[in-house]
């Protein structure tokens, strides 16, 4: 700006002073076999050989039992809800509009959950132990990321009871 | 058993967007850079300081009395920076300083564009390089510069 100006400015009385971490992520040989597989819009976990626990994404150990974990699951696209929640605040960056549910989903044959979206339904009907399905996008948009899944949405299954979500069944 | 999958690296930066609020004293600090120009503030003891501080350093009361110094200093100690990264505000060599402003009694931190470390030393003048465009941040001082 012009020193011609200057007289008509206001005193400072803020500043922005942003922080920027850049990254690079390395997957790993675990993560990496899991997202190569996401993207050929399948949904791999591994089994731990000790319990028998099946964990998506894998991470190439079983973290209760401290043992390396080989074994590949292929999982369902159907899921249950182990816990949600309603985001009412808009994140920076994040072009969902506000509210929008987030979830803790269990797959079936998997032990453990991961968070994706559900959609397609009242937020005020989503509850523990409804059971959904995976909405992949076309698969000409697949690549190594769990958006080629679009979100979850319900399925005209019955609710499974809290105790029993993630638990061993054919183990 | 699994095969072998390719190595999967992506960059990503993690971005915190602060924004800070400068209160009186900083923000009067800046207004002046703004204005290229330099003020400190006096302490109890009598010792002008440059950022000024919001409080007495020995006393913790409020600080009030702004003195305006020049855009001139000594250098007391330095460090030589031979590989700038990439988040250095100068893409060539250059000195960490700590720089005492004329006519202030506590030297503050900021960078010295000399050229060549051979050009560096405790007790040499400098004077601010102003930027091109001041905004009211500390980069409006770009570094400082042998007088």
């Amino acid at each position: 700006m012009s020193d011609a100006n200057k007289e008509a400015l206001e005193p400072i009385t803020g500043i922005e002073s942003p922080v920027y971490l850049d990254y690079n992520f390395t997957a790993g040989q675990a993560t990496a076999r899991y997202l190569t597989k996401v993207k050929e819009g399948k949904l791999v976990g591994q089994r731990c050989p000790s319990c028998r626990n099946v964990y998506i994404p894998p991470r190439g150990a079983c973290a209760a039992c401290g043992v390396a974990t080989t074994e590949e699951v292929e999982l369902s696209n159907k899921a249950t809800v182990q816990s949600f929640t309603i985001v009412h605040i808009p994140i920076p960056g994040n072009p969902i509009k506000p509210p929008y549910v987030i979830a803790n989903l269990v797959p079936d044959g998997a032990n453990i959950s991961f968070l994706h979206l559900l959609s397609e339904c009242k937020n005020e009907d989503v509850r523990i132990g409804m059971r959904v399905e995976a909405q992949w996008k076309d698969a000409s948009e697949w690549t190594y990321a769990m958006e080629n899944i679009k979100y979850f949405t319900p399925i005209d299954e019955p609710d499974v009871p809290a105790e029993e979500i993630g638990r061993l069944k054919d183990a | 058993m699994s095969a072998q999958a390719e190595v999967l690296q992506q960059a990503f930066t993690l971005g915190y967007t602060y924004t800070r609020t400068t209160g009186p004293v900083v923000g009067r600090f800046l207004t002046a850079l703004r204005d290229r120009k330099i003020v400190g503030i006096k302490g109890s003891d009598g010792k002008v300081i440059v950022p000024p501080m919001e409080y007495d350093p020995v006393t913790a009361e409020e600080l009030s009395e702004f003195v305006d110094l020049p855009d001139t200093g000594v250098v007391k100690t330095w460090a030589w920076v031979k590989h700038p990264r990439g988040k250095h505000l100068l893409d060539k060599p250059f000195a960490w300083a700590q720089i005492q402003i004329d006519g202030s009694d506590i030297p503050m931190i900021h960078m010295v564009d000399a050229g060549d470390e051979s050009k560096m030393s405790t007790g040499m003048k400098v004077k601010v390089r102003w930027a091109d465009e001041t905004k009211g941040f500390i980069t409006d001082i770009a570094c400082f510069e042998p007088a």
